[in-house]
């Protein structure tokens, strides 16, 4: 169990890991530019339509925009770092209770 | 998955926000109906809900030379069936459009659609057919949230490619386009997802049998716990 947790959390990091080193290199769109390395596949997708509708103009524009790319990364940061912060907090309570549980195992259990 | 503010002709735009607000509703009404009999449950929705906020905010590299996020909203599905994510993916792509201009407004019934409505329903049908079939529940979750992830990209490139058909050769090399942005990328990222997911299942197996035991979904898989 726990070697296979390790196994597991391995295959997670080279899987992140790995295409840094052998990502294929992206290629230029037929008139467009080359897209920026591990650029999002979002703004790609963008430049794709761009390339199959010219005359398409956005209609709305984004009420408000980071104004730089660290606001964004800090905005980005504070998302994850809330998901985090809870699952920690789950994961601390219930090794805890565990632990708790080991030491008295009379004990009723309370919830 | 995110169409970008702006991205989607009006007509499309309003035709996903109109085909998500239903589900909205129920997801809403499900959500709530669920807390008030099994008040026990809020703890585990609410690290469902925090999954897929850690999850949708990390874009991770990918082999073809981009990056892209999973969405972590099979998980939730899983434990609490799909329409309890609507709400939950909601809030994740409202907070992306308003604050990241990630996303956007007027495209947000499109992206709830493929990312909140899509994904979970597949994940959750991955996981009660696989479950049937008798395979252990590690194989079921995992194959649950990886296909929920991929079908939620492979829904974003059909948004885009009916929105945007090639003007000579039409939906089919629109499609095959997006999909190659969307869907290529997404292949490693969504088998992150689904082993990261299979290790929150196995900690709440571990921390939460009995909350586990009682959920209606989790039930299928009972006994063929790896």
């Amino acid at each position: 169990m726990k070697a296979r947790t390790g196994l597991i959390w391995l295959t997670i990091i080279m899987l992140t890991v790995l295409p840094l080193w052998f990502a294929a290199v992206p290629s230029a769109e037929p008139g467009g530019t080359a897209p920026e390395a591990f650029s999002g596949a979002d703004a790609r997708a963008q430049q794709a339509i761009t390339v199959i509708a010219p005359d398409y103009k956005p209609w709305f524009a984004p009420l408000f925009e980071p104004p730089s790319g660290e606001i964004a990364s800090l905005l980005f940061a504070l998302q994850a770092a809330l998901g985090a912060g809870v699952i920690g907090f789950w994961l601390g309570t219930s090794v805890a209770r565990e632990v708790a549980q080991k030491a008295s195992p009379q004990d009723e259990r309370e919830d | 998955m995110h169409i970008m503010e702006g991205f989607l002709p009006p007509a499309h735009a309003i035709g996903w926000a109109a085909a998500s607000a239903p589900f909205l509703a129920w997801g809403l009404r499900s959500m709530g109906r669920g807390l008030h009999a099994h008040p026990e449950r809020r703890m585990l929705l609410g690290v469902a809900a925090a999954f897929a906020f850690l999850l949708s905010a990390l874009k991770l590299p990918s082999v073809t030379g981009s990056c892209s996020h999973p969405t972590g909203v099979g998980l939730g599905a899983l434990l609490f069936g799909p329409a309890a994510m609507v709400p939950v993916g909601f809030v994740v792509l409202l907070f992306q459009a308003l604050l990241l201009a990630h996303g956007g407004l007027t495209t947000l019934g499109a992206n709830v659609f493929s990312m909140a409505i899509v994904g979970p329903f597949v994940s959750y049908g991955v996981f009660r057919a696989v479950a049937a079939m008798g395979i252990s529940r590690t194989v079921a979750v995992f194959l649950a949230a990886c296909l929920g992830d991929l079908a939620t990209y492979v829904t974003t490139s059909a948004q885009l490619a009916w929105a945007f058909p090639d003007p000579v050769a039409g939906f089919g090399v629109s499609f095959a386009k997006f999909a190659g942005i969307f869907a290529l990328t997404q292949l490693p990222i969504a088998i992150s997802e689904g082993l990261l997911t299979v290790l929150v299942v196995n900690a709440m197996a571990r921390f939460n049998a009995h909350e586990l035991r009682l959920l209606p979904v989790m039930a299928l898989a009972k006994g063929k716990a790896a």
